[in-house]
């Protein structure tokens, strides 16, 4: 393994210019003429708008333009579109109404467009909309997901009967039901999976620009994936053809899924620049984050889980409310189906699974993907159920879940709900944690905590989850309107180094060093000859962006298509130079030589002849040295893994505090095991923070109660602990690479551990459920409801 | 925010010139309220008197049996002291667990109290120590100056000039933290003092920080942990919100009491 190849832990290269705050973010572009953005949002949940007057704003000072609904309509532009169409199970499409990005006379959550106020400085446009009349008619709004299908409650749509936009079925009802009815046992579970709020450091942003003289627009904006908002900006709402639309997506502050969907912004900004014939920049307030970014998770689930007299799982049933808001976002009908659905034989041999969703509108913000996205509720879910089932059935946690594992040669393993898990091993990973976590002591540490008024519990979760969000055929067959392949671009210059573009999108996951290994290891060049860009649709030829865990598994792949590419063009070059047959010229360490004899060139002299072509074969080769790869893969990358986590509850203020926290994950071949655990730290602690610590919470009439840090948990360093980790890697033999995603699997797998140990804790006093997140005053009140107080407290 | 005129006198005299100057004149100290409020569009002062340049406000002395601090001392800068930490090593404790450091670093004993935040720390610090308030025109003992949640005994043309903290014999603070703003759910100050056990309670109140004469009576006779067992405190009066009901922080005022006894020994 050479200093900086796969397997090294390559320091950063873009944190040099992060941490001395030389980052170049959406906020920081400034073009000339620019003006500024500011957009009138609807402070009701829900409520018809019977009178807009903008005049006395378009009077106030430095006021360029004020644009409405009305506007948008009359130049014939298109709403927000969703990427993926989910059938019910009556075969019906899902619902899906329009999406405009102003609204034309009602509004449907607190945050929803009115209109845009276009002026010379921020202040003004702020001034002016202060300025703007607006008449509303409150009606009834509807926030839970859970009361969403009620006869009475508050309708979101018209078109959309009860609130429902789908009833999605997979599996066979009838049989699982059967299989429930002749179990040993059946355990049950009524769960939330809590709704979070995003929370990317950087706040969501646009800069758009129109080029008079080319007809030509400019989109400067916070996205995972440019050529994705290209292409349902360009195609579906402002008509605008790619050649003459370019999207830059430049250094991205975290986006967690946040920001990989099309926003109204995006697309007023870039409209109105036109209009207005100047650049116009919008920059969203905290607050406006919390009320705009798709909100992730908020699901409501009953599930039933069914047992022999040993513990063998015999069929899983899972109902589930999921909350979509009050608009279809980009990739939103998926995450309670495909993404959540598919995955719910988790890591054992369950031979029947049937789940039935139910996606319902509310007057909330729009629910996508958030990192995990769908996995993690499926996790949470099944890890919570298969604890309680173990306390039921009075097995230890550990020896339910070996009966139950899906054991490494049985692997590839089909499972019941569709997917195909290429690798794995459960069991190797629960047993490396459980002796990290030191399981056997636990005992004694929890008699040693209550010596000192402590409740001491600890918690399971083994998981695995489908990342890598690609094969296209298979995306397509359940509903994707896109492809998920990746493009890599690999350019040698004259001299040797190399750029790579990359159809993926870097906000964090460190993809300028990872990247820049793999070409390092395979073309044996110095990393510091090697630059990696991404997040231009006007440099990368094209790409679906990162999300999903994607970013190696799939954009690492075709980076490495793209350089066998160059090689073997390299190895032509070098056959004729050498003078000997391409067949006898062998590729290593960066030199080219002819087998068996010490004649070679170095991969620097193949360059340049590729570009100083005076002694190169012409009539057989073209010039230049750069090949494009996409790769489309056949399945999707499956991590997985065993998370234990130790917590000590204090009785008198409810507090819960987390001791260890330990993972051992499965990542297949990893590239650079600095950034992985880097990703598993930042993932674990989501994942603490949606289980201890992040309630969005909405009131009965729809406003967000939590719409500020001052009120809404995010998790700080001094609610976590210094984890535990270790990988247990088994290759992955349907990525080429052998790699399998890392981004998500620590807020996948996490959350589980942390509530189970929460129970476990609590389980003496007969406590049975906690639900997220678990806040100091609710176990307080639990653990005072099951013991009644005594009479000095 | 809106626009407003912005001015920073050097002196007090001037300070209180500026003050009079107009209807709409808002001193700012540390700003670590009144900049978010401003940011919100909450607020449109008409001029905004900064109280930074002011040198006589700030600082820290020992007089006698007290601890005096300037209104512009900041967080951070009592927290630091080691004047403060010898005298009454509760309030340095206090202050260092203020916000964040950006706040410490800002934000002001004379802010905080004039702003007086229902969930404030000093505020509780004031009442459990008998602090005296001076300002350009009068004495004020903490009991006075308070006057409910964001409210205070102030008038349109005052300004806080310093807080003497007599020395207890012995006290502690114990907060129990909202865990999004790091502001008091609960704090509890106790004190052992000259003129018996004061205990002073912020986050809790409905109408801002208050004492507890139950508790104040039974440590009045025995100052430990022990003597509040079985004294419960009622919800009544008390905020109920999304991060604890009323119920929860009666209990938590029992639970942080007795974890500041304890601390003060």
């Amino acid at each position: 393994m050479s200093a900086t190849g796969i397997g090294a832990s390559v320091r950063r290269k873009e944190d040099l210019r992060f941490l001395t705050g030389r980052g170049n973010y959406t906020d920081d572009i400034n073009r000339p003429g620019q003006t500024h953005a500011y957009i009138l949002r609807s402070p009701h949940a829900h409520a018809k708008i019977e009178r807009l007057d903008i005049s006395s704003a378009q009077a106030a000072p430095g006021v360029i333009a004020i644009f409405t609904g009305k506007d948008m309509a009359a130049d014939a532009l298109g709403g927000l579109p969703c990427g993926w169409q989910i059938h019910s199970r009556d075969g019906s499409p899902m619902k899906e109404p329009a999406h405009p990005p102003l609204v034309i006379d009602r509004v449907r959550h607190v945050g929803d467009q009115i209109a845009v106020v276009i002026a010379e400085t921020l202040g003004q446009a702020k001034d002016a909309a202060e300025l703007i009349e607006v008449d509303y008619a409150p009606l009834p709004a509807i926030a839970h997901p859970g009361k969403a299908l009620a006869s009475a409650a508050p309708q979101v749509w018209d078109e959309a009967p009860g609130n429902l936009c789908y009833d999605w079925v997979i599996g066979d009802e009838a049989e699982v039901d059967a299989a429930i009815k002749g179990a040993h046992h059946v355990t049950r579970i009524e769960l939330t999976n809590n709704r979070l709020i995003p929370n990317a450091m950087e706040p969501r942003a646009a800069v758009g620009e129109y080029d008079r003289s080319t007809g030509d627009y400019t989109l400067y904006t916070t996205s995972q994936n440019p050529h994705v908002i290209r292409l349902l900006m360009g195609a579906f709402v402002l008509h605008i053809p790619e050649h003459r639309l370019r999207v830059v997506a430049p250094d991205v502050g975290g986006g967690f899924g946040s920001k990989i969907y099309h926003y109204a912004e995006e697309a007023i900004v870039t409209w109105a620049s036109a209009k207005v014939n100047r650049p116009i920049k919008w920059t969203a307030e905290r607050s406006e984050s919390f009320i705009t970014d798709a909100h992730g998770r908020d699901h409501v689930t009953t599930a039933h889980l069914a047992m022999d007299k040993d513990g063998k799982f015999l069929a899983f049933k899972v109902e589930t409310i999921a909350n979509m808001g009050a608009y279809l976002s980009t990739f939103a009908p998926c995450v309670p189906t495909y993404l959540y659905a598919t995955l719910l034989a988790g890591v054992y041999t369950t031979p029947k699974v049937f789940a039935n969703v139910k996606a319902v509108f509310t007057h909330t913000v729009p629910v996508d993907a958030y990192r995990g996205a769908g996995r993690p509720e499926a996790t949470y879910l099944i890890e919570r159920i298969v604890s309680q089932a173990a306390r039921e059935m009075g097995l230890d946690q550990a020896e339910l879940r070996r009966r139950n594992f899906i054991k490494r040669e049985q692997f590839p393993y089909q499972t019941p709900v569709a997917l195909v898990y290429d690798s794995g091993d459960p069991g190797g990973c629960m047993e490396k944690a459980l002796k990290l976590a030191d399981y056997s002591g636990f005992e004694a540490r929890r008699k040693e905590a209550a010596a000192r008024g402590k409740y001491r519990g600890i918690g399971f979760s083994t998981y695995v989850e489908a990342c890598g969000i690609a094969p296209s055929a298979v995306v397509g067959s359940l509903g994707a309107r896109a492809g998920l392949y990746e493009c890599g671009q690999v350019r040698v210059h004259p001299t040797g180094s190399v750029t790579v573009f990359t159809g993926t999108h870097s906000h964090g996951q460190g993809h300028e060093t990872t990247f820049a290994q793999l070409v390092s290891d395979k073309l044996g060049i110095p990393i510091e000859n090697v630059d990696v860009v991404h997040g231009d649709t006007a440099k990368v030829p094209f790409g679906m962006g990162t999300y999903g865990s994607r970013s190696l598994a799939v954009g690492g792949v075709a980076i490495d298509r793209a350089m066998d590419k160059v090689i073997a063009k390299a190895k032509k070059i070098a056959a004729h130079l050498l003078e000997a047959a391409e067949a006898d010229i062998v590729f290593e360490n960066g030199e080219f030589s002819v087998a068996g004899t010490d004649r070679k060139k170095a991969f620097g002299e193949i360059s340049l002849a590729a570009y100083v072509p005076h002694n190169y074969p012409i009539t057989e080769l073209e010039p230049g040295l750069e090949e494009t790869a996409f790769f489309d893969p056949l399945n999707f990358s499956y991590p997985g893994g065993a998370h234990l986590c130790e917590v000590e509850i204090d009785p008198d203020t409810g507090v819960t505090q987390v001791i260890n926290f330990t993972a051992v994950d499965d990542f297949g071949r990893v590239i650079n095991p600095m950034i992985v655990e880097g990703q598993v730290h930042g993932g674990v602690a989501q994942g603490i923070g949606q289980a201890l610590l992040e309630a969005c919470v909405y009131d009965e009439e729809g406003q967000l109660i939590t719409g500020s840090f001052m009120d809404y948990t995010m998790p700080r360093a001094d609610n976590l602990v210094s984890f535990t980790l270790d990988t247990h890697n088994v290759p992955a033999p349907d990525n080429p690479l052998g790699v399998k995603g890392c981004g998500e699997v620590g807020a996948i797998g996490s959350p589980p551990a942390v509530i189970n140990a929460v129970i476990d804790a609590l389980s003496p006093l007969g406590i049975t459920d906690i639900s997220m997140p678990a806040t100091p005053p609710k176990v307080w009140q639990a653990i005072r409801s099951a013991r009644p107080p005594l009479a000095a407290e | 925010m809106y626009n407003f005129e912005y001015n920073r006198p050097a002196s007090l005299d001037d300070a209180l010139k500026a003050l009079s100057s107009g209807d709409e004149v808002k001193l700012m100290a540390g700003g670590m309220t009144l900049i978010p409020t401003l940011k919100q569009r909450l607020a449109q002062p008409s001029k905004l008197v900064d109280l930074s340049g002011v040198a006589e406000l700030k600082g820290i002395t020992v007089e006698g049996n007290a601890v005096v601090i300037g209104a512009m001392t900041t967080h951070a800068t009592v927290a630091a002291s080691a004047e403060v930490a010898a005298k009454i090593p509760a309030l340095t404790k206090l202050a260092h667990g203020i916000g964040d450091p950006q706040v410490r670093n800002r934000g002001t004993l004379g802010g905080s109290i004039s702003n007086n935040d229902p969930a404030a720390d000093y505020p509780a610090a004031l009442m459990a120590l008998g602090a005296t308030v001076t300002t350009n025109k009068r004495q004020l003992a903490a009991d006075d100056f308070f006057a409910g949640m964001f409210t205070t005994a102030l008038e349109e043309d005052e300004i806080v000039l310093k807080v003497s903290f007599p020395i207890p014999e012995k006290a502690a603070y114990a907060k129990f933290a909202q865990p999004a703003s790091r502001y008091a759910l609960v704090g509890v100050f106790v004190a052992k003092t000259a003129g018996g056990a004061r205990v002073a309670v912020t986050g809790a109140g409905e109408d801002g920080v208050f004492r507890v004469a139950a508790f104040e009576d039974a440590l009045s006779k025995n100052f430990s942990a022990a003597a509040l067992d079985g004294i419960a405190i009622p919800a009544e009066g008390l905020n109920s919100d999304i991060h604890g009901a009323a119920d929860y922080r009666a209990h938590l005022i029992g639970v942080m009491a007795k974890r500041a006894l304890q601390a003060a020994g």
